[in-house]
């Protein structure tokens, strides 16, 4: 009975000029979204010319999500997310070279070969995975806001998954404590529609997600996550809420994947159809944005053409980085499984 | 030197580690205003308070996970599953996160916590209640497996496992809880990855380890009795394995009978039996035999039950054998 | 780490040794492989080598002593080394230790050794011997052969007790035979006098030996040794005097390869019966009797056995032979022709089923062709073993044997 239920309809406006939002902020988002966008796009090439192996499940369509959240947190706040994390590990911060290093598993990658697409990991900037059980990285993050208040500091503690995580039990316990302690933890949920094939009307109970913090009484938001300014609003109050009163926040971001779930995937034909893709391309994250900063005068042509070609570089430059990088040593089998070496 | 029970041994090591170092914390169900479902926590929350000592909903894949996700931000966190058999629900946030953290984030992030409560067989809990899961864990590269089997050794071991680095399951037995024993007064550290010789011989080793350790001794005096000299090995840490001093030990007897609470298939003792056929293949006089649970879940009738568990009388017939001798 | 020197079983019969003289000194440096005694067993003098590195800190039994195999002689280590533990001192127990009182080495002390389960017979395919690693590993130190070793674990596994017959050894006992003016002298079994006594006995009890005496002709014989030895003298000029017994030898190694039934091993629950033929000689040494084996004796030539016996039988007097060239034998021949005795009946040597006693070669008044003229006769007497060899199967080797002697080329047809 899919289509007997729907979701509540967002209010879906066009992108309004945000006060905080000054030229040099917007520029930084399209940047970064650009940047995200065009790195994806060459990941799923290198991947259909065999140098990336095993999995890689790409981020074009959501870069919002990553980008308007990650620019609300502070330099020692906590991330985890799913393993699709090539876009909020470059929102982050970690550089475009250590991450296509690491998706060609050279020993210049962030996990330096060992970890791969879906366990990108970077300490220094708190950005603590990459992880690849579904919603098995959720009570983590709840475990790094209970340390941070164990500790007495303000840093709050972001995760992102998909919306089919909401179904699994480290969802539901790990709420239910980060609620019950008071814990300053973020859950993102990134609705994009599809659980790998299956619509979420197939997969939930309940289509509101975010109404699923009424279970826990938690504070709740549902967010257009086309629309990076609406993720950055919704986030800056959730990070208040965190640092100030130490409580959680359930953040439900409608988006959407433009390509299949992972490179195994195709974009449309099985599971959805090519209308219903091209329908949503409307809704591009980053045309969006360029649109509003056209209007607002913050961008022309000249300076969008030469924004692109920068980025264009950045990502030639990590391909050529992460060929010419080298392999792990064979002696790198054995290292780091335990603390002090094998 | 103090005479305690394993519980209270625990305890105290509970205690001397919280007050040492201020980012451990103990977190599972009961452990604070019940002081415990064994016990083993009695008296930590009025110490330490309530952000210390956590008590948690009936939740064990969610507090496992926080207590990993703590752990990779630098806190030392204890969890106590009530039994063993729970944790199985939290095995993907042990395997797949504690263990797999440090190798696959290329060394940045690691996981310094303590996995621990009773595991094996109590008296008459049936089934799902009964498992002994030592070799689900000592099958992981990246985690630790420590199985105390006398109050000095967990005391120890304990101490070792909080102040250690990398994540450690850490199996006790609500059969050893209240087991005496002599613990050393003052500092009392147990090396990680060292097993004791606890009771020398000359013409059968048995390698045991937790709840088997008693088995061991006792058939140890049976053996006694008619003329046989045995040594008793406890492993006390079954990942990483003390080759050695099992070696070493074979090396002397000749003959080997290893003894453990689990089922054989892919048990302890089959890797037990491996290294001593890789490495002293010409030392043995006799094939490695092992005595083990039976191979069937565990029954509630107290006599099926005694029937299934590795016991003494098991152990001076694999002996017998071992040494060609009847009866 | 200090380690022990023990007395070890130096020959396979060997259960204990009379250390005859030390070679190192206390301080002097060891390395493995260096000879520290020299010790006489049952059968020849060897030697003790060291198998540690360092220095012989302490020589723990007098020269002459008699030490039972196992026991301690001596102590390696590094200079000033405590080596109190080794010395009988147990270590100290652990504090959560059971107290443990110290107990005799191994389950000899009280348990009987059970029957050993029936054993399957020999496959087609020729029955492997089965033995546990261990025994495996001490039997190439011991140099034994584990075919001539019953294995008493399940399906006939030869484990370690089976080669170590010796658990309870009597203590060293006094060496100097008592001398006493008067009208008698005891004088103390040396070790080969202990072994010959031990181990004929056992033949003469359980084996059930029955005797076939046949007279040869050894005209033809006598001429053709006379003939080649002339010959021999006038060729390389080297030492090669083939004497009878030598012909007698290679006679019998041909005749048991005809009669394989003859040339083979008693095993309990077995027959042992031998592809190969190698014959034990009995040779008279100061003291007794030793058999050093000639291996393989149908494949050489007279020349060769004939050197070989006055070598192993040189060695043999100088109680210098190892154990591998006193072992082994499928059949045994034993001559006292040179002392004029006739015909004698020998014992046979376990597990061998039978031996060959050779007289004098005797001349007397034969009837030939009617007519009654000097002769030269040999007497054989072979001892059989009744489990193995039966009257006309040792008869029809027999036969065979004096076919060879009374016309020599047979040997070689």
């Amino acid at each position: 009975m899919a289509g007997a239920r729907a979701p509540t309809r967002v209010k879906v406006a066009p992108p309004t000029a945000d006060p905080g939002a000054s030229a040099e902020q917007c520029r930084s988002y399209l940047r970064q979204m650009r940047l995200i966008r065009h790195f994806e796009e060459k990941a799923g090439e290198s991947y259909s010319l065999g140098k990336i192996g095993g999995f890689c499940h790409l981020y074009i369509g959501q870069e919002a999500v990553a980008v308007g959240s990650i620019a609300a947190l502070r330099g020692d706040d906590y991330i985890t997310t799913s393993y699709r994390d090539h876009g909020h590990a470059l929102a982050r911060g970690l550089s475009a070279r250590a991450v296509m290093a690491e998706l060609y598993g050279k020993a210049t990658g962030c996990s330096h070969g060992k970890g791969g697409s879906m366990h990108l990991f970077d300490a220094s900037l708190g950005f603590l995975g990459g992880h690849g059980i579904v919603g098995g990285h959720i009570p983590l993050t709840a475990g790094m806001a209970f340390a941070a208040k164990y500790r007495k500091t303000d840093q709050v503690a972001v995760c992102y998954f998909g919306e089919a995580a909401v179904n699994i039990g480290s969802f539901h316990e790990t709420l239910n404590m980060a609620a019950l302690w008071k814990l300053p933890a973020i859950f993102v949920v990134e609705n994009n529609g599809y659980g790998m094939g299956t619509a979420l009307a197939r997969a939930s109970s309940l289509l509101d997600l975010a109404h699923r913090a009424y279970s826990y009484e938690m504070a709740e938001e549902v967010v257009d996550g086309q629309d990076v300014f609406a993720v950055r609003g919704a986030m800056d109050r959730a990070v208040e809420r965190a640092r100030t009163e130490s409580l959680p926040t359930l953040l439900e971001m409608r988006t959407y994947r433009y390509v299949g779930h992972s490179m195994s995937d195709a974009a449309h034909g099985t599971y959805r159809s090519k209308e219903e893709v091209e329908e949503y391309r409307q809704r591009d994250p980053i045309k969006l944005l360029q649109a509003h900063m056209r209007t607002a005068g913050m961008i022309d042509d000249a300076g969008i053409a030469s924004l692109d070609a920068e980025v264009v570089a950045e990502v030639e430059d990590a391909v050529t980085f992460a060929e010419e990088s080298p392999d792990p040593a064979p002696e790198e089998l054995w290292t780091d499984v335990l603390a002090g070496g094998r | 030197m103090a005479v305690l029970t394993y519980r209270d041994a625990l305890n105290a090591a509970l205690r001397e580690e919280m007050a040492r170092d201020d980012r451990v914390f103990l977190m599972g169900e009961e452990v604070a205003e019940y002081d415990g479902a064994y016990k083993v926590s009695r008296g930590l929350l009025k110490e330490f308070g309530p952000l210390r000592v956590v008590d948690t909903p009936i939740a064990e894949l969610g507090f496992a996970g926080i207590g990993v996700g703590a752990a990779m931000v630098g806190l030392r966190p204890i969890i106590e599953f009530m039994t063993w058999n729970f944790a199985l629900l939290a095995i993907d946030q042990v395997v797949n996160s504690a263990a797999k953290m440090r190798y696959m984030s290329g060394g940045q992030v690691g996981c310094p916590i303590v996995f621990r409560g009773p595991g094996g067989s109590a008296l008459q809990l049936s089934s799902q209640h009964s498992q002994a899961f030592e070799s689900w864990y000592a099958h992981i590269p990246g985690l630790k497996v420590v199985a105390p089997g006398t109050p000095a050794d967990a005391k120890g071991l304990l101490k070792s496992a909080i102040r250690d680095d990398d994540p450690i399951v850490f199996l006790e037995g609500e059969m050893l809880y209240n087991v005496k024993g002599e613990v050393p007064e003052g500092e009392h550290l147990v090396p990680i990855g060292k097993a004791d010789v606890k009771r020398s011989g000359t013409d059968v080793t048995l390698v045991c380890h937790s709840k088997t350790v008693t088995v061991a001794l006792r058939a140890a005096d049976q053996l006694a009795e008619e003329g046989i000299s045995a040594e008793v090995v406890d492993l006390r840490t079954i990942r990483p394995l003390d080759t050695e001093t099992v070696l070493n030990s074979v090396g002397r007897t000749h003959r080997c009978v290893v003894v453990e609470e689990g089922w054989a298939f892919a048990g302890v003792g089959a890797q037990v039996v491996d290294e001593i056929q890789q490495h002293a293949f010409d030392e043995l006089d006799a094939p490695v035999l092992r005595v083990t649970a039976a191979d069937v879940p565990m029954p509630y009738n107290k006599h099926l039950e005694r029937a299934a568990k590795a016991d003494p009388a098991k152990v001076v017939a694999a002996v017998k054998r071992v040494l060609y001798l009847p009866g | 780490m200090a380690s022990k020197v023990l007395m070890e079983a130096l020959s396979p019969t060997m259960e204990e040794g009379r250390l005859v003289e030390w070679k190192k000194n206390e301080g002097d440096p060891v390395r493995p492989g260096d000879v520290i005694a020299e010790v006489e067993t049952d059968k020849a003098v060897m030697e003790l080598v060291a198998r540690a590195e360092g220095v012989l800190l302490k020589q723990l039994v007098p020269a002459g002593s008699t030490v039972a195999v196992t026991k301690l002689v001596g102590v390696i280590g590094q200079p000033g080394e405590d080596i109190s533990a080794l010395l009988g001192g147990a270590p100290a127990p652990k504090a959560t230790n059971a107290p443990t009182a110290p107990l005799p080495r191994g389950p000899a002390a009280s348990a009987p050794l059970p029957p050993s389960p029936p054993a399957p017979p020999p496959t087609a395919s020729g029955g492997r011997t089965k033995a546990s690693p261990l025994a495996r590993k001490v039997a190439r130190e011991r140099g034994l052969d584990l075919g001539a070793v019953a294995g008493s674990g399940p399906e006939g596994r030869i484990v370690l007790r089976d080669l170590d017959k010796s658990a309870t050894a009597p203590a060293a006992t006094g060496t100097a035979p008592a001398t006493a003016a008067g009208s008698y002298q005891d004088v103390p079994l040396s070790q080969i006098r202990k072994t010959i006594a031990r181990r004929l006995a056992q033949s003469i009890g359980p084996v059930p030996t029955f005797y076939l005496t046949t007279e040869v002709d050894m005209d033809r014989t006598w001429e053709a040794r006379e003939a080649l030895n002339q010959a021999g003298q006038r060729g390389s000029g080297a030492e090669t005097k083939i004497s009878f017994n030598d012909i007698v030898m290679k006679a019998t190694a041909a005749a048991l390869k005809a009669h394989p039934a003859c040339n083979a091993w008693w095993q309990d629950d077995r027959i042992r019966y031998w592809n190969e033929v190698h014959l034990s000689v009995a040779v008279a040494v100061e003291d007794g009797l030793i058999t050093p084996v000639v291996r393989h004796a149908d494949r050489k030539s007279l020349r060769e056995i004939s050197a070989e016996v006055k070598e192993l039988a040189g060695r043999a007097r100088e109680r210098r032979l190892k154990p591998e060239e006193y072992t082994g034998g499928t059949f045994s021949i034993s001559n006292l022709g040179m002392f004029d005795i006739d015909q004698f009946t020998a014992i046979i040597n376990p597990p061998e089923a039978g031996i060959l006693a050779v007289g004098s070669i005797v001349e007397q008044a034969v009837v030939k062709q009617g007519a009654v003229v000097p002769g030269r006769r040999l007497r054989l007497t072979m001892s059989c073993d009744h489990r193995v060899i039966d009257g006309a199967t040792g008869a029809a080797f027999l036969r065979t044997l004096k076919g060879m002697l009374e016309n020599p080329l047979a040997i070689v047809y």
